[in-house]
Formats: C-alpha cells, structure tokens, sequence
C-alpha cells in the first residue's frame, strides 16, 4: 500500500465526478419554455465512437497505473527485498525514437485526413505503421539481447517486470494496429480520405496515448 | 468498432432488420436478445452454484454421510459457487441482462450504440463461462483456493486444482473481463450519447443511473483483477516471484525467491470491493423503481438518490483495504481504511430511509415484485448492520475467516441483489414474454425464499460468534464449540435445503407462464417510465415502431393532484397539472 495505489483511487472518483457533474447540475425544467419541459438531447457534444473510445482509453489508463503501482509495491522491500536492478539495453533508446516518429506520422496522416488528401494520407499511414513495426521488432531484438546475456532471469522481479510490462506495451500497440490495418483496407477499397476523418483521428490519439505510456514505462524502468 | 448510428435514428430501416432464425436468435444484434441470451446463461450457470451450495450444506450437517465429498471437493465447491455467484451470474445478470434490456427501452432508443460489439460481448461472455466450467473436467479438477484465490494456495500442490484449474479460472476471468469490457463501453456510450430528446440525465430511471455508475466501477476496477490474474498465471506458469514468496513446498525449495502475497491482495480487492457495488447499484436503482410503481408514489429524493449512487461509487474504491485487516498490513492503513468504510454508510442510510420514505403513506400494492423489494430492504437494512461490526478493525479481527463474515456478505450481497434481482424478474417478465408471471406460485416463492433466508443466515451470525471458522470442511470436536453448533448446522442446511427447492417452482412459474400466463397488455403495473411506453409488447426490432419516443418528464408521476389516471407516462405532454418532479427538485418552495 503505498500513496500511488490512493492517488489512483482518487483518479478515479476524479474520472466518474468529471463525466457526470455536468449533467448533474443540469435542471432542464428550470430553462425557460413556456413549461414545454422539453429540450434537446444533452449530450456530450462529441460522436459516440469517440466517447466509446475516451472511455477505452480510462480501462487502459486503469490497467497500466495498476501495473505501475505493483511494480512500485514490489520494489519495496517489505514486500519482498529479493529486487535487483537491471540495466535495460541500450537498443530501447533508438527504440524510443521509433515511436515518437510513428506518433508524428499519425499525427501527419490525422492533419492530411483532414484535408481529404487520399494519397499521402495512405503513404502517412504507411509511415505510421512501418515505424510501430520497427519499433515492436526493436522491442523483441532487446528481450533477445537480454536472454543472450543470461542475466535476466524470470525469478528476478526486475526483469520479470520488465519482459511483462514492456509485452503488455506491445499487446496495445498491436490493437493499434489491427485498427490501422482494417483502415488501409478501406482505403484501397475506395474510402475517401474525409470519411476516414474519425477512424484516422482516434487512431493518432491512441498512438500518442502509447507513446506517452511508453515514455512513463521507459523513465520507471531506467530509472529503478 | 464500427459506430452505427441507428441507436438516436427516427428511421427504423436503418436498423439491419434479422433476415432469418439464426440473426434473430442466435447472431442476433437486437439488445432485447442479447440481454435474454445473457440472463439464461447466468441463470444456467446460478443453478449450478446452488447445486454446489447444496452440497457444501449437506456435508456440513451431515459429516462422514457422503462419500462422494471429500475435503477437495467440499473446497472446489466453496470456490466455484462463491465465484460463480459474484461475477458469472450477479454482474452478467444484472449489466449484461438486465443492463442490455432496459437502457435502450429506458432512454427511449432503438438499441445499443454499438450493437455488433454488444453481440461480440455475449459470445465471448459466453466463452469464459464455458472456460469456467471446463476446468471441473481437468486433471485435479477445478481450483479450492477460495474465490478470493490467494497466493501462494491458489498455486501450490495441495490446493485442489492448483494444477489446471486455476490457469482456467484465471484465464476465464481474463476474458471475462474482455466481455464486459465491450459491454460496458457499450452500456456507458448509449446512456450519454444517445438518450431520446427531451431525456436528461436527471430524468433517468434510478434502473439506468445504478446501472450506469456501476458500468463505470467495472470499467475502472475490472483490470485490477486482471493484473492480479495476468502476473499470477505468469507466477504459476513461468515461475516469475511477483506474489510468489520464497517457500518450501513438499519439504522442497518450491523455487520462488520472495514475492508479496500482499500485492496480490492489494489488487484483488482493489477489484473486489468495487465488485460489490457493480452489482449493489444496479439493486439500488431497480428496486426504487419497483417500489415507486407498485407504492403509486414518486421515489423520496430523486436528486438525493442519485447522488447517493454517484457517491457510493467513489467511496467504493478508497474501502478495499477493509478486506485485509488480518492480513499484517500497516496496522495504520486500518484507521483509514475504517473511516471511509463508516463514511459510505452515510449515502448507503440514505438511500435506505428514501426508501422507506417511499413506502410512507403510499398506496401501496402488495403484488409480487413489491413483496421482493420490501424483502430486500429488511435483508439489505440487516446485511448492512453487520457490516458496521466487520468495518471496525478491533470488532473485525475476532470475526475474521468466521461464520460472520459468511452470514454478512449473504445478507448484503447474496440474498439481497438475489431478492432485487427476483422483483425485477416478477416486474419486467409481462415486457419480455408479455404474459404475467403467476402470482400465487410468486407468493409462495417470496415467503419460503425471505423467510428461509433469514433461517439460513441469521444463525449463521452466532456461529460466528462462537468462532467457527468458514470455508471447514468439518468441525470435528473442539473446546469452544458446544454441541449446539451441530444442531443449529443441520437447521441451516434444512432450511437452505428448502429455499434451494423452492427456487424449482420459480422455474417451473417462468416457463409455465411463458405458455399459460395472464396476459398482461402493454402495461399491466401502470407504470410511468419509458419502457413501459412501446406501441408492441414484447418490443419489436428497433423498439419504437416509425417515431423515436418525446420525454416530456421524469419517470415518477404517480399519483399526481388533479390528474385522472394516477400515474402520468414520460411521454406524456404537459397539461398544465401540478409537476412532482418540479416539487421534488424545490421542496422549500410553496407549490
């Protein structure tokens, strides 16, 4: 138990007070209208693939804080004291780098959709995607230099950490790209670029949502 | 996640109509049969549950009778039905049932926002049971570590199942999770974003407000449980240490090096004590409903109501640690952690004096779904008590692993969601099948069942205080426990024995009035909220025929000043009579 398992706690009755408080506060009979009680649909005022997508983004922050939070507590010697630090591979590094230009080219293929330019959008897209592919191969070049080594054993809780975080990592970027995937398809079916304007906006929120878990992981695990 | 805007549509043919048997009932994406799909599945899987309590009473009234329990199974039992009954039955029943059929009817749209993923959700729902039930048919059978699955039990040699019925437990939960993930993102996306025009959110049922808060608690808690599985299948599976302490199994080094059974805990309860409250809420808000219309009375305290489920749900993650007095954490975490559990007493009283409030001067009537959510007010009101005692960590640490803890978690969440989720089932059946459940088979059932559960559960408190400790398989002979035990076990199991036959005759009510029932019209309990409102009985595809439904107030008009009938429907237009949900809202002010 430790100040970041509370902090995560109060993140949340955060989460659920933010989502709601508007409505709460909301008394629609009070508008006048000639006692009509009626009004438009107060909802969010966004698409509802994205409020779906804002609260995936919550479950995923839920998950990784809980991660980061028994990564701490494990560290702590009364809850074990058999941690020893590990030095990560120097590949992470260029690793890191990857995934920052895969999150620019999102971000550039998000700008292009915008504009409705088909054909970079696609090549974009393609940049995006070469670059996470990069990135998860660098990922599984550093676990492989890490067995080669033999000094990262499982029972170690360090590098335990490290193998399971940096996978789950992975697992979210691949999701990613299932989503990236399914949209290359639509444009080589014929998708304009302004209908693909939502799926292609989300998907550079999601990219730059990993990038900056990425960045937290990194920071924890080169730090501890 | 393709986003079909069907759900908010005027037009109805923008639903995919099902062309045939296999899209309507089994592929379907109509929230209406999802939901049912969901609710036979968990009842499936709650009579197994039963079965398995059955047993464990029978062993315990009647040690060394019955040959085919034995120490193994008894524990398999105790953690099967425990795990069956929280997460397979209660939270599936209560979101992916009752949640899939009455937000959309409810909010006045014509289905889930998402209706593929809400199919998808079932079907993996579906798998995880599967999965669960699986591991009886393993080599060493399924896992005895309790439902809490502590390490290092859960996964050492002579826990039953320790082998493969843990890994599928856990990985059954894994996609348990999954499931109700893309249910509950559904679930939350429909309630913002696609309410009918004039329905605020404060003129929601309290159904759609305990269901929608809860749908956030599983969302947040939910991935608790799965890192706590994740790095335990990994532990079990790789020999990680990230619980595993550095023990001795067999008199042999078990090769762990010196991980925290704390942590585990830690997060499972993170998970768990959310948990109570994803199937709490949802109780809360559907038997104020139930109340209300069978009361002819608006809920006491709307507004106060729903801020006490919002509340509630906050508190509930800052309590989990009341799980773990006994546990040799910080003895300083206990002070906090028995503060904010008295603190959520306040909103919880709350809700129950609104209530009872209800009930005060109602005209009420005493049908069959009424006599449930009276019940659950006594076994809630008496679950709840219990709870102070378990709160305090001086009155907990001698009621720990006891017969009193079993007897309080029944009372607040076994019997009491089970008594809400039976009114429901009483009320909202006439939508479903449109025929009535038979009401004298309904009497019986609520009288043998309320009464019965308070012989199961009430002498249950004294054992506890006698100190005799759950999850035995026998008590064998001891100092502090006079032969009296014995005699009060086999009252219980005879009781549980009869509460468990009566549950048949319900069966026997829900597929004898599925062919037989009264029928019921489109509204047979004068009812004001939305669902009670749709031009077919049981709903059509699409809900609302050709026009979306118009909210014009809030779902608790009964018994309105100077109206004829004496309930008003949500749709209704204003006729300049007085509005109880203004009266609600300002009840200082001279009306």
């Amino acid at each position: 138990m430790n100040p970041i398992t509370l902090a995560i706690a109060l993140l949340c009755s955060v989460v659920v007070w933010g989502l709601i408080v508007r409505h709460l506060t909301a008394m629609p009979w009070e508008e006048a209208g000639g006692g009509s009680h009626l009004r438009d649909i107060q909802t969010v005022d966004l698409p509802a693939a994205k409020v779906a997508f804002y609260a995936l983004l919550g479950v995923i922050t839920s998950l990784f804080l809980l991660f980061f939070t028994a990564y701490n507590m494990r560290m702590n010697p009364s809850h074990g004291g058999d941690w020893h630090s590990v030095a990560e591979p120097g590949l992470l590094w260029l690793n890191t780098g990857l995934l920052i230009l895969s999150s620019v080219a999102m971000q550039w293929a998000r700008a292009l959709a915008k504009r409705d330019n088909q054909q970079k959008l696609l090549l974009a897209l393609i940049f995006g995607g070469l670059l996470t592919l990069a990135f998860l191969t660098g990922q599984m070049v550093a676990w492989g230099q890490m067995q080669a080594s033999g000094q990262y054993s499982l029972s170690n809780p360090a590098s335990a950490f490290f193998y399971l975080l940096t996978a789950v990592h992975g697992f979210h970027l691949i999701g990613g790209l299932v989503v990236w995937g399914l949209t290359l398809k639509k444009i080589k079916g014929g998708a304009s670029a302004q209908s693909l304007q939502l799926t292609v906006e989300l998907c550079s929120v999601y990219w730059h949502y990993l990038l900056v878990v990425w960045l937290m992981l990194f920071a924890i695990l080169v730090s501890t | 996640m393709v986003y079909t805007p069907i759900a908010d549509s005027d037009d109805p043919h923008a639903l995919h109509d099902p062309q045939s048997f296999i899209s309507k009932y089994v592929w379907s994406q109509d929230h209406k049969v999802i939901a049912i799909q969901y609710a036979l599945t968990a009842l499936s899987v709650g009579l197994l549950a039963l079965v398995l309590s059955g047993m464990m009473r029978l062993q315990l009234a009647f040690p060394e009778s019955f040959t085919f329990i034995n120490p193994s199974n008894y524990l398999q039992f105790v953690t099967m039905h425990g795990m069956i009954m929280v997460i397979y039955l209660l939270t599936a029943l209560f979101l992916g049932g009752f949640g899939n059929y009455l937000i959309p009817l409810m909010c006045g749209t014509r289905d889930m926002v998402f209706p593929y993923l809400n199919m998808l959700s079932y079907w993996v729902y579906l798998l995880s049971v599967l999965i669960l039930l699986a591991s009886f048919f393993v080599p060493g059978g399924a896992t005895g570590a309790g439902w809490t699955l502590y390490p290092p039990q859960a996964i050492m040699p002579g826990t039953p199942g320790a082998d493969y019925g843990i890994l599928l437990m856990l990985i059954s939960l894994g996609v348990f999770i999954i499931a109700f993930t893309m249910g509950g993102l559904n679930y939350v996306t429909t309630v913002l974003q696609a309410r009918c025009k004039g329905m605020s959110m404060m003129r929601m049922p309290l159904t759609v407000w305990g269901i929608f808060t809860a749908t956030i608690l599983g969302l947040l808690a939910f991935p608790a449980l799965l890192v706590s599985a994740i790095m335990m299948t990994l532990d079990k599976t790789l020999g990680t240490s990230f619980f595993m302490p550095a023990v001795l199994s067999m008199g042999a080094d078990a090769g762990y090096t010196g991980g925290s059974p704390i942590l585990f805990q830690h997060l499972f309860w993170f998970f768990g004590h959310p948990e109570v409250y994803i199937v709490a809420l949802p109780a809360f808000g559907m038997v104020s409903d139930v109340l209300s219309v069978h009361a002819r009375k608006a809920i006491f305290g709307y507004r106060m109501m729903v801020w006490a489920i919002v509340a509630i749900g906050a508190l509930s993650f800052v309590v989990w640690a009341h799980h773990m007095y006994v546990s040799g954490m910080n003895p300083y975490f206990g002070f906090f952690f028995a503060t904010t559990t008295l603190i959520i007493a306040i909103p919880t009283a709350i809700k129950v004096y609104n209530w009872v409030l209800t009930l005060w001067r109602g005209n009420i009537r005493f049908t069959v779904p009424m006599l449930f959510a009276i019940g659950f007010i006594f076994t809630f009101t008496h679950g709840g008590l219990t709870g102070l005692f378990l709160g305090n960590v001086t009155v907990d640490l001698p009621l720990s692993d006891t017969y009193f803890v079993v007897g309080h978690f029944h009372m607040v969440m076994g019997v009491s969601p089970v008594l809400v989720l039976f009114a429901a089932i009483y009320h909202w059946f006439p939508k479903v099948t449109g025929r009535l459940l038979n009401t004298t088979m309904g009497k019986w059932h609520f009288w043998l069942t309320f009464l019965g559960t308070y012989s199961i559960y009430l002498p249950m408190h004294y054992l506890g205080f006698l100190g005799v400790p759950r999850r035995y398989f026998a008590n064998g002979t001891s100092d502090f426990m006079p032969d009296s035990v014995q005699t009060i076990n086999i009252s219980i199991t005879v009781a549980a024995l009869i509460v468990a036959v009566v549950q048949l005759l319900f069966l026997f009510n829900l597929f004898w009035s599925l062919k037989h029932g009264e029928k019921a019209g489109s509204n047979p309990w004068e009812a004001a909220s939305l669902e009670w409102q749709t031009p077919d009985t049981p709903p059509k595809h699409g809900n609302w025929g050709a026009e979306l439904p118009v909210c014009h107030r809030w779902a608790y008009d009964y018994s309105v000043p100077g109206h004829a009938t004496d309930f008003i429907p949500q749709n209704e237009p204003h006729n300049g009579e007085d509005s109880l949900e203004e009266m609600s809202a300002h009840p200082e002010e001279d009306h």
